[in-house]
């Protein structure tokens, strides 16, 4: 049923189990409801969408699968285990790269290997995640000396050098040029279908959930919770103007409740 | 990607602006030279006004001395370019070396030349010569005690300020109760614990070495503390992801990301620990410029005194710079984006 079955290399992803999952914030101006009674379950090596209106919740589902926050009610599990703290096995990227200022480009990179002290063994890791997004020249270079669009990617080799069975993407390519944000599409749906992680991206943009996902979960307004589910069958490599995606365009729009905008 | 060209233009170092064959020659130099010898000139065939019965010494050698510099700058000055890196380096000085003489002149004229500012508060350049030749051995011994108190106080200080202000950045239950005692006895002046001091501590060198570390600590602290407490949540987060632990954070994400602030404390601590080290050293240590200071003024020689400011507002400087010539070396990844 889903796009697993399609695909023979997804043996690195991790199995997704999100059960009954509600969240809420106490805020001093009372509690506030952010996620209601989610279940999802994702397969290993899928590429799911969670696409919603702003401030609707869905990058506090990521924070909580990276293990960043518990969960009020219910519970996340990765091939089976309960979340409970984070773990380099789930990496989250953020809207922003929050690259380290004071370290190079290689130092950022190299962030996850130094923290498991496996850096000194391991140095050529660094070099090949930097190469998987094309900055092996720019390694010595500094954050502010990068543009938005080459600072998101070295946010994506610090990810990958973790060899994460779950890549979580919250609206990573929100703040880029749309230029700059339609090839990051393209790379990161390449770099997924070549290494076979398990993906989750959060978005408001349906294009861009349409274009790069097996699945597009549509979520409602805050509280957050699963309004339908889009499978894209559409087969990869995608082009973006093709009918089948006009059509699922339409339904999502449709789901929504922006169709009259079509 | 496109973006790749347009974003990182600077990363080779630029190559020095060709400012055309004229430029060979440095020009401020030559001018400098010329400024220079008038000066020795002026000081040496313009007669001293007399002091009772004692001419001003050293008024030759001031002169000779200003006519040396003319020689070098006229040197500098024709090989311009082919005497780089010096010239390079001089360069960017070269209207403060012309203003340095008229400054002289000036001072000259109104001291030895006519009298204007009346001795023995005011004296002649010259006379900054005398001191340094006559009384090198206690002005070398002074700055050398000086130099050793203050370097125990600011490190001791320092180092506390760095080790609290990022304990209480860093634990919420630390922070409760040092926060109320840093704000109450904070802002008081090192100073006004003088009195006090030297009567707890067995010394009074031990009392000045607790009082700059006093004045040093309060300032790192404070600037510590806020450089850790502001650091983006979001760096946090992204190390936690990884499997960071606690102390991980501390030393790869909260200080790193707070040593900008840790630089204005240290800045700001090494000018209040300045003020007491010449406070304690005039009030109670036998020792430093401070106490040379006090010492000049009981024999009313003031040349002594002016010659001791000289070489303190030189070594201060010194101190100031070298402080940030440490903070540009450590904190190089922030070249371009800020500056204080």
């Amino acid at each position: 049923m889903v796009a697993v079955a399609r695909r023979t290399d997804a043996e690195r992803g991790a199995r997704i189990d999100i059960r009954n999952v509600s969240h809420t914030f106490a805020l001093e101006t009372g509690p506030l409801p952010v996620l209601n009674q989610i279940d999802l379950r994702v397969e290993p090596g899928e590429f799911v969408a969670l696409l919603g209106p702003s401030g609707c919740g869905k990058s506090t589902l990521l924070r909580l699968l990276a293990g960043l926050e518990s969960a009020s009610a219910g519970e996340l599990l990765q091939d089976g285990r309960v979340v409970t703290s984070p773990d380099p096995s789930r990496i989250l990227m953020f809207q922003d790269p929050t690259l380290f200022p004071w370290r190079t480009v290689w130092d950022n990179v190299a962030l996850g290997l130094q923290v498991r002290r496996q850096l000194a063994a391991q140095r050529s890791r660094v070099d090949d995640a930097l190469k998987r997004v094309g900055l092996t020249d720019f390694a010595r270079a500094y954050p502010h000396q990068l543009s938005g669009g080459m600072a998101q990617r070295v946010a994506l080799a610090r990810a990958l050098v973790n060899d994460p069975e779950v890549l979580m993407l919250d609206e990573p390519l929100g703040r880029l040029d749309s230029l700059t944000r339609i090839a990051m599409q393209s790379e990161l749906v390449d770099l997924w279908r070549k290494t076979g992680f398990t993906a989750l991206l959060v978005t408001h943009d349906v294009e861009e959930a349409l274009f790069m996902a097996d699945r597009v979960i549509v979520l409602s307004g805050r509280p957050a919770r699963i309004e339908a589910e889009l499978i894209n069958d559409a087969p990869y490599p995608r082009q973006r103007g093709s009918a089948r995606l006009a059509e699922l365009r339409h339904q999502a729009l449709d789901l929504l409740g922006l169709d009259a905008h079509w | 990607m496109s973006e790749s060209t347009l974003a990182v233009p600077s990363l080779q170092t630029t190559s020095r602006l060709n400012d055309g064959p004229l430029s060979a020659l440095w020009r401020a130099g030559i001018v400098g030279a010329v400024v220079w010898f008038a000066l020795g000139a002026l000081v040496q065939f313009w007669p001293n006004e007399m002091v009772g019965f004692s001419d001003w010494a050293y008024t030759q050698e001031f002169a000779v001395f200003a006519y040396a510099v003319a020689a070098v700058l006229l040197l500098l000055g024709i090989l311009g370019r082919r005497a780089d890196p010096v010239t390079s380096t001089l360069r960017p000085a070269g209207p403060w070396i012309i203003a340095l003489a008229i400054l002289f002149a000036i001072w000259q004229v109104l001291t030895a030349k006519l009298l204007i500012l009346p001795t023995p508060f005011f004296a002649p350049p010259q006379t900054l010569i005398e001191v340094l030749v006559e009384d090198w051995r206690r002005l070398g011994e002074s700055l050398g005690h000086s130099l050793v108190l203050l370097a125990v106080g600011y490190l001791v200080g320092a180092a506390a300020g760095f080790l609290t202000g990022v304990s209480i950045g860093w634990s919420r239950s630390l922070g409760y109760w040092v926060h109320p005692v840093l704000r109450f006895l904070g802002p008081v002046p090192s100073t006004a614990l003088l009195p006090l001091s030297f009567f707890f501590f067995p010394s009074s060198w031990s009392a000045a070495v607790f009082l700059i570390a006093l004045a040093t600590w309060f300032p790192v602290t404070v600037l510590t503390w806020s450089g850790v407490a502001g650091v983006n949540r979001n760096y946090y987060d992204v190390a936690r992801t990884m499997g960071a632990s606690q102390w991980f954070l501390v030393r790869h994400v909260a200080v790193p990301a707070a040593l900008p602030q840790v630089f204005v404390g240290l800045f700001m601590g090494l000018g209040a620990s300045f003020s007491v080290l010449v406070v304690a050293e005039m009030m109670g240590v036998k020792a430093g410029l401070g106490w040379y200071l006090t010492w000049a003024q009981g024999w009313a020689a003031y040349s002594n005194m002016y010659a001791a400011l000289f070489l303190m507002a030189a070594v201060f400087s010194g101190l100031i710079t070298l402080l940030f010539t440490v903070r540009d070396r450590v904190l190089s990844w922030q070249k371009g984006t800020l500056k204080w």
